[in-house]
């Protein structure tokens, strides 16, 4: 339980930073994208770049700082026998994975565009989905079996 | 558990340094805010879509920059296109006319007049003006041209000479001249067979009424 969350901790960090880079790109502070290719600038000057009045990228960050935090969180001596963090570590993840499922979709098929570091994010997202799936499905068997 | 702490605050200062890097990281090469203006032209007159011999030429001087251009040519202009100029009636003349608040005008205009090098200047004037996002983030919007240039089947390598060079600096100044000497003061702006269209409403039917009346005297 403990290597699982602790994966999950630094896989959402590693997410909360594309995030904040495509943010921070978005807000102005950053000027250019490191994008390898310029799919990356076509995406983010999109109309589809913003989601509820805020940046894509914005709830991206919130996205993985809460994960971050659960994650931490379930690392405390006192919620690491809980099931709590890694029930809801499974459901934010299952969120944002459809979330930027989506966002891909759009991207691929209505933009046109391909942005590598939206990729990156749906890698890791993805990644954090299956470790906290195998977490939570061998809490069961733990339970189930004690 | 503490390795794992350490780790973790290793990576955050890591992640953390990578991103101030990136935030004081030039931009990428680009426009400096604009294409520096070459003091000759060779007497071009802009690009033209539509029948030679229609018996009405529209002039638009327009900023690649502007807002009210776009709304333009992404609203209007499809109408325009389909009623007067595929039917024969007008031939559209398009000059360009940067205007100097904006950073970068001239350097989207150079990168029409680079498309129109390869005969994509109309589709090129399409993607800058459908994907005007570029003009409100006052970032470098070159890689942006760039990809749009590729969308529309320009070859790249010819691009990036033509940008690189900025041979078309000089049609660009000259067309912002010649606007100056006919008294455009805003963008867009029409001249109608010669004559400036005064009406600041630019809805696809004023052009049509426009059109039937000069079309109607000549009958």
């Amino acid at each position: 339980m403990t290597r699982h969350r602790q994966a999950i901790a630094f896989l959402s960090l590693a997410g909360l930073f594309v995030a904040l880079y495509l943010w921070l790109y978005k807000a102005g502070v950053i000027g250019s994208l490191a994008c390898g290719t310029d799919g990356c600038e076509v995406v983010q000057t999109s109309r589809y770049a913003v989601f509820l009045g805020l940046p894509v990228a914005l709830h991206g960050v919130v996205g993985y700082a809460l994960l971050l935090a659960v994650s931490l969180v379930g690392l405390q001596p006192r919620w690491l026998v809980r099931p709590g963090p890694t029930l809801a570590l499974v459901a934010l993840a299952t969120v944002g994975m459809l979330f930027t499922a989506y966002l891909n979709y759009l991207a691929v098929f209505r933009i046109g565009a391909l942005c590598r570091w939206c990729v990156a994010s749906a890698v890791i997202i993805t990644a954090i989905w299956v470790v906290a799936l195998h977490a939570w499905k061998r809490e069961q068997g733990a339970g189930s079996s004690s | 558990m503490k390795r794992f702490y350490l780790a973790l605050a290793l990576a955050a200062v890591a992640g953390g340094g990578w991103l101030i890097y990136q935030a004081a990281r030039p931009p990428a090469a680009g426009p400096t805010g604009a294409v520096v203006p070459l003091p000759a032209s060779d007497g071009f007159a802009g690009f033209t879509m539509g029948s030679d011999s229609a018996p009405v030429e529209i002039v638009e001087y327009a900023d690649f920059e502007c807002p009210a251009c776009a709304q333009f040519a992404t609203v209007q202009m499809p109408t325009v296109r389909e009623q007067l100029v595929a039917t024969g009636r007008v031939r559209w003349r398009f000059r360009d006319f940067p205007l100097p608040n904006h950073a970068f005008a001239r350097y989207a205009s150079h990168a029409a007049h680079c498309a129109g090098e390869q005969d994509r200047f109309w589709e090129m004037h399409d993607q800058l003006f459908h994907n005007h996002s570029w003009a409100q983030t006052g970032r470098d919007p070159s890689r942006l041209f760039r990809e749009l240039a590729r969308s529309v089947g320009i070859d790249l390598d010819r691009y990036d000479a033509c940008m690189k060079s900025a041979r078309h600096a000089g049609r660009i100044e000259a067309s912002k001249q010649e606007g100056d000497a006919r008294g455009v003061n805003g963008t867009p702006t029409f001249f109608v067979n010669g004559r400036l269209l005064t009406t600041r409403s630019w809805g696809s039917d004023v052009f049509k009424s426009v059109v039937d009346s000069i079309t109607s005297r000549g009958r």
